[in-house]
C-alpha cells in the first residue's frame, strides 16, 4: 500500500461555520467530517458509496461523503445533519416511523432535504431514483415513504 | 380494558437524537490514546497454514505489536468452542482472521497488514452441508470430538456434524402407510448476511487496575462478559462491558463477535485501548452472517387433506464453524412441523461444518428455513389433493388440544392460527389461490404461509429492571435491554407508565447499557425482550408504586385499600379531592424532614423464563415454549418473457397477545417482512469454485432499496398471553418467518413449476422453465428473452 504523507491546508464551510483544516491528501470528506471535526451523524458504513450512510449535502447536492477528498472541497459549502434543526423532514420521519436503528437516518433525511428543495412536488419515481441510493434495513422503507410524503404535506401547508 | 399508554403510538424515546444524528453508536465517541487494529484475513477456503511472516510488517511505521493464532491459541463459541480469535494451524473459510495488527493510526495497521505473507497448503473443500454429513467427507475440525459443549447440542465426533437433534412422534412407518397421498422435495437456502448497517465495532483497554474496560457493538452485554471471564479466566468483576445502542443487530450482534480479538490486542500492546472497526467487507465476510440450509422432506395426507406424516430432514450449513446455528438447527427440530397438527413426526436437524464464512443467529433463528420446506410442501400436496392451498392449511392448522412435535398440547392463549391465515387471504383478494393474466406477457398469482415461533429460551434466563423516582415525581428506568432499534425501551417505558398511571413523557429510559450499572439481562434476542424485560419492569413499577401508596398510608392514616391512584397523585377513593402528589411523596415533603435525599424509592422488579423448553435427545419430547402464531401472503406479478417480478402486496397477520405500540409494532412487522423479502428474492453469497466470496460489499450483495418493496398490508389478532406483560407476546423476528415461502409458492404458481431454491432471481425462474439441458437442446443460452407460450 502506497502512504500518502502530504497534508494540505484547507478551508470549509461547514453548517454554516468557516473552518480551516490540515488534512492529508488522502483523507476522504467524511474521515475529516467525523474525526476532525466530530461530526459524527453521517456514518462510514461501506466507503464504497453503495449505502448512502455518509450522505451531506455539498453546495445543496447530496453527496456520498466517503467518495470525496476533503482536498476536493477546498471553499465549499457543506450541510451535515448537525447543522439541519427542525426541519419539516426530521418531524416527519419521527412521526411517521421514518427510523428504527437511526444508523441510516441521518443520510436518508439529508437526502430526502434536498430532494424537497429540488422536487417539492415530485412523482414517485423521482422520489425513488434519489433515494435509491441509500440502503436502510430497519424499516422495509414504508416508514421513509410515508414520511416523505407527510413532510410534504406540511411544507405545502407551510408555504399557504 | 382502559389503557392510558398501551396500545398507543407513542413516539420512540430516542428519536429526537436520532432524527438530529446526534446519537452516538460506539465508533461515534473518542477514546484517548486508542491504537487501532487491522487483520489479515484468509483468502484460501480450506488450508493448512504453513508459515506466517510478520517480519516486514513488524518493522513498518507505527506498528505496535501483531498476533497470530499461535499466540494465544484459546477456542471460544456460545454452545461449542471451536473457533480460535485467530486462526490456528488451519483456515476453513475465506474471509477468516489469520493475523492482526496494532499500530498507532488505522492506516498504519492496514498498510502493516498487506505486508504479512501467508504461505498455505491448499486442503479439499467441503462445498455443501448434504455432502458434508455423509461419512468419509474431508473435515473441517478432526478435533471436534475433544472440543467443550453445552449437553443441549449433541455433535456427532469425527464428522462434521456439529449438532443433530431428533424428533420422534408418533409412528412414522404406518402414518405414511394411513396417507393416500405423498409429496417429497428438496430444498435449499444458500448462506447470506445480515447487513446491518452499522458494521461491528469494539474498543478494549485493560486499564492500570487491571479492570477490562470493553466498548462494543452487542446485543447480549451480560453474555460477552461471562465469555470473556470464562475465555481469558478473568474475574466476573473486573470486567466491564459498556454497549451503546445498535445500528441494527437482527442476530448478527448476538455473542462474542470482535470483543475476544480486541481483548487479546489490547492485551499484546500493554493494556492500551485497541479499536477494531469491521470494514463493511470485514463485516460481511470476516464476521459471522446467515447459516444456509437444504432440507428433503415428506409429507402424507388423506384425500381429504388431513395430515398423517412428516419426515423432515434439515441440514443446516453452519459454514466453518458452528456459533449460534448448532442451536438454530435445534430451534428447526422443535418448530420442524410448522403449525399443523401431524400425528406422526420424523425429523433429523442436522448442523453441519463447511467451508462458507460462517453462520450465527438471524431474524427467524431457523424458523424461516423449515418453513419454506414445509410450506413448499404443504403447495406441492395441494396441487397433488388439486386442493385451494388456502383449505389445506385451514384444515391442518395448529388448535388448542393439538400437540407440537415435542409433545406440547396447545392452549386456547396460545392464539388463533385460523384467524390469521383467512385475514391473510383476505387481505391480498386471494379468491382461490389461481393465476390471473395481465396482459399477453403478465401474470398474477398469490402464495400463502403459515408460520409459528418458539421463544427458544433457557429456563436459568432472566430479565430485572429497577423504577427510582424522582423529586419531580418522574421515573427513571433502568434495565439491561439493548436498543437495536425495535423500540423495546419504548415499549418497556409505556408499560411502567401504565403501572404508575403516569405519562410516558415522565419515565426517562436510557439507552447505553454498562454491565456494571445496568440491572441484569440475559441477552436481547429472540424476540423475548418485550415479554421478559416487560415483566420485570412491571413488577418493578408496582413495588415503586406500593411504596408510594404506603407513604401515602401513613400520611391519610388510612389502609392503602382505602386509597386509589391516578395522574401523579394518591387520592382517597371515598373523596378524591383528597390526594397528594407523587411529587410530594417522592420528596417526602408533608413526612418527616425531606425523605428524597437519603430514601429514594426505588422499585425492583425480575422475572425469570418459566416455560422450560428442554427435550429428550432420542426423541425430542419436552416442553417447549411461548409460541406466536401468524400466516402472511403475498402477490406477484411475473413478466413471462423475461421472468421479471414484483411482489406487488404482501400481507402479516400475527397473533400477538396485545399490542403495546401499534407504531413499533407495525415497524418491527414491516421491516421483517422486507429482510425475508431480499432473502427470498436477492440476498444469497455468490461462491466460484474455490469457495470465496464473490459479491462481498454492498455494491454486489443486493439488499432491498427503496420503490422495491410491496404494499404493506399488516394486521394484529390479539389473544392474550395468560402470563405475558399486559397479554403481549414477542414479534420482532416472526414477520420474517413466512415470507420467502409465500414468495416462491406464488412465483410457482404463476409459472407452474416448482421453485425450492432461494434466491428467487429471474435466472432461477427461467432455469425452473428451461432446465440446462432442455435449454441447451433447443440452443437457447441465458439472458436471452423467452416466451412462454
Amino acid at each position: 500500500m502506497i502512504m500518502y504523507h502530504e497534508i494540505a491546508e484547507i478551508s470549509l464551510r461547514v453548517n454554516g461555520e468557516n473552518r480551516r483544516l490540515w488534512v492529508r491528501a488522502a483523507d476522504t470528506l467524511l474521515a475529516v467530517l467525523r474525526n476532525h471535526m466530530g461530526l459524527t451523524g453521517g456514518k462510514a458504513a461501506c466507503e464504497n458509496g453503495d449505502c448512502g450512510a455518509c450522505t451531506v449535502l455539498l453546495e445543496d447536492r447530496p453527496v456520498k461523503a466517503c467518495l470525496i477528498l476533503a482536498v476536493e472541497v477546498e471553499g465549499m459549502d457543506i450541510l451535515t445533519i448537525e447543522g439541519l434543526k427542525q426541519t419539516e423532514i426530521q418531524r416527519a420521519f419521527l412521526e411517521n416511523g421514518g427510523f428504527q436503528c437511526g444508523y441510516c437516518t441521518p443520510g436518508f433525511i439529508l437526502n430526502a432535504y434536498a430532494l424537497l428543495k429540488a422536487h417539492p412536488e415530485a412523482d414517485d419515481e423521482t422520489d425513488k431514483e434519489w433515494l435509491q441510493s441509500n440502503i436502510c434495513r430497519c424499516t422495509g422503507y414504508e416508514g421513509i415513504k410515508r414520511s416523505l410524503k407527510a413532510a410534504r404535506k406540511m411544507m405545502a401547508e407551510g408555504s399557504e | 380494558m382502559f389503557y392510558s399508554s398501551i396500545g398507543k403510538p407513542i413516539i420512540r424515546k430516542d428519536g429526537i437524537e436520532k432524527i438530529n444524528g446526534s446519537i452516538k453508536y460506539v465508533n461515534d465517541y473518542t477514546y484517548s490514546g486508542v491504537l487501532y487494529a487491522a487483520i489479515k484475513t484468509s483468502v484460501l477456503s480450506h488450508g493448512k497454514i504453513k508459515s506466517i511472516d510478520t517480519r516486514k510488517a513488524s518493522q513498518l511505521s507505527g506498528v505496535r505489536a501483531i498476533l497470530t493464532g499461535e499466540d494465544y491459541p484459546i477456542l471460544q463459541g456460545c454452545y461449542l468452542k471451536d473457533k480460535p480469535p485467530l486462526a490456528v494451524d488451519k483456515v476453513r473459510y475465506y474471509g477468516e482472521p489469520v493475523a492482526a495488527v496494532v499500530a498507532d493510526t488505522f492506516e498504519e495497521a492496514a498498510a502493516a497488514a498487506e505486508e504479512i505473507k501467508i504461505e498455505y497448503e491448499p486442503l479439499p473443500l467441503v462445498k455443501n452441508a448434504r455432502d458434508a454429513s455423509n461419512k468419509g467427507a474431508p473435515l473441517l475440525h478432526e478435533n471436534l470430538g475433544k472440543y467443550s459443549y453445552k449437553d443441549t447440542i449433541q455433535p456427532e465426533k469425527n464428522s462434521n456434524i456439529a449438532n443433530h437433534t431428533k424428533i420422534r412422534k408418533g409412528n412414522i412407518v404406518s402414518g405414511f402407510e394411513n396417507s393416500d397421498v405423498i409429496i417429497e422435495a428438496s430444498l435449499s437456502i444458500p448462506s447470506g448476511d445480515h447487513a446491518a448497517m452499522e458494521p461491528r465495532t469494539t474498543i478494549a483497554e485493560i486499564r492500570s487496575d487491571g479492570q477490562v474496560v470493553i466498548h462494543t457493538s452487542t446485543q447480549t452485554p451480560f453474555l460477552v462478559r461471562k465469555l470473556l471471564s470464562t475465555y481469558f479466566k478473568i474475574p466476573v468483576k473486573r470486567i466491564t462491558i459498556i454497549a451503546p445502542p445498535l445500528g441494527g443487530g437482527f442476530g448478527g450482534k448476538a455473542g462474542i463477535q470482535l470483543e475476544a480479538l480486541a481483548y487479546l490486542l489490547s492485551r499484546a500492546v500493554g493494556g492500551r485501548p485497541v479499536k477494531i472497526a469491521n470494514t463493511r467487507e470485514a463485516d460481511l465476510l470476516m464476521s459471522a452472517g446467515r447459516n444456509g440450509m437444504e432440507a428433503t422432506i415428506r409429507l402424507g395426507s388423506t384425500l381429504e387433506g388431513r395430515l398423517q406424516a412428516a419426515e423432515l430432514m434439515y441440514y443446516f450449513d453452519c459454514g466453518a464453524y458452528a456459533d449460534y446455528v448448532v442451536k438454530i438447527s435445534r430451534a428447526a427440530a422443535i418448530a420442524c412441523t410448522g403449525p399443523y397438527h401431524i400425528p406422526n413426526v420424523w425429523c433429523d436437524s442436522l448442523c453441519v461444518y463447511t467451508n462458507k464464512p460462517y453462520g450465527t443467529a438471524y431474524r427467524g433463528y431457523g424458523h424461516t428455513e423449515l418453513t419454506f420446506a414445509v410450506e413448499r410442501g404443504m403447495d406441492i400436496l395441494a396441487k397433488k389433493l388439486g386442493m385451494d392451498p388456502l383449505r389445506l392449511r385451514l384444515i391442518n392448522a395448529i388448535e388448542a388440544g393439538d400437540t407440537t412435535p415435542c409433545l406440547n398440547t396447545m392452549e386456547d392463549n396460545d392464539g388463533n392460527l385460523r384467524r390469521c391465515l383467512e385475514r391473510a387471504a383476505d387481505l391480498i383478494n386471494w379468491q382461490d389461490g389461481g393465476v390471473k393474466w395481465v396482459d399477453e406477457y403478465t401474470i398474477r398469482a398469490s402464495g400463502i404461509s403459515a408460520l409459528w415461533k418458539a421463544t427458544i429460551i433457557s429456563l436459568n434466563t432472566g430479565d430485572n429492571a429497577l423504577v427510582s423516582v424522582d423529586e419531580d415525581g418522574s421515573v427513571n428506568l433502568h434495565c439491561g435491554v439493548m436498543e437495536l432499534g425495535q423500540g423495546t425501551k419504548t415499549a418497556l417505558a409505556q408499560i411502567a407508565a401504565e403501572v404508575l398511571r403516569i405519562s410516558t413523557d415522565n419515565v426517562k429510559v436510557f439507552m447505553p447499557v454498562n454491565t456494571d450499572t445496568s440491572p441484569y439481562d440475559w441477552a436481547t434476542v429472540g424476540s423475548r425482550s418485550l415479554f421478559m424485560a416487560g415483566k420485570a419492569v412491571i413488577e418493578a413499577a408496582e413495588d415503586a408504586l406500593n411504596q408510594l401508596l404506603d407513604r401515602a398510608s401513613n400520611l391519610f392514616k388510612l389502609p392503602k385499600e382505602a386509597l386509589d391512584y391516578g395522574g401523579g397523585r394518591v387520592f382517597v377513593k371515598a373523596k378524591p379531592d383528597i390526594y397528594i402528589d407523587f411529587i410530594k411523596l417522592a420528596g417526602g415533603e408533608g413526612l418527616e424532614g425531606n425523605i428524597i435525599s437519603r430514601n429514594q424509592i426505588i422499585g425492583r422488579g425480575n422475572y425469570k423464563m418459566q416455560h422450560k423448553y428442554e427435550i429428550d435427545p432420542e426423541t425430542g419430547e419436552g416442553r417447549a415454549t411461548i409460541w406466536t402464531l401468524g400466516a402472511e401472503a403475498v402477490e406477484v406479478e411475473v413478466n413471462i418473457e423475461d421472468f421479471s417480478f414484483k411482489v406487488l402486496r404482501a400481507a402479516c397477520v400475527m397473533d400477538v397477545g396485545k399490542v403495546i405500540n401499534p407504531e413499533l409494532a407495525r415497524g418491527q412487522v414491516v421491516g421483517s417482512m422486507a429482510m425475508a423479502l431480499g432473502m427470498a428474492t436477492t440476498e444469497s453469497f455468490n461462491f466460484n469454485k474455490g469457495l470465496q466470496v464473490l459479491n462481498g460489499s454492498l455494491r454486489s450483495y443486493k439488499v432491498l432499496r427503496l420503490g422495491e418493496e410491496p404494499e404493506y398490508l399488516v394486521e394484529f389478532i390479539e389473544t392474550p398471553q395468560v402470563d405475558g406483560p399486559y397479554g403481549a407476546r414477542g414479534l420482532g423476528e416472526q414477520a420474517a418467518i413466512g415470507i420467502p415461502a409465500a414468495v416462491a409458492n406464488a412465483l410457482s404458481t404463476a409459472l407452474g413449476t416448482e421453485l425450492n431454491r432461494l434466491p428467487l432471481v429471474p435466472e432461477a425462474l427461467w432455469r425452473s422453465k428451461y432446465p440446462m439441458e432442455e435449454a441447451n437442446a433447443i440452443g437457447i443460452t441465458e439472458g436471452i428473452a423467452l416466451k412462454l407460450k
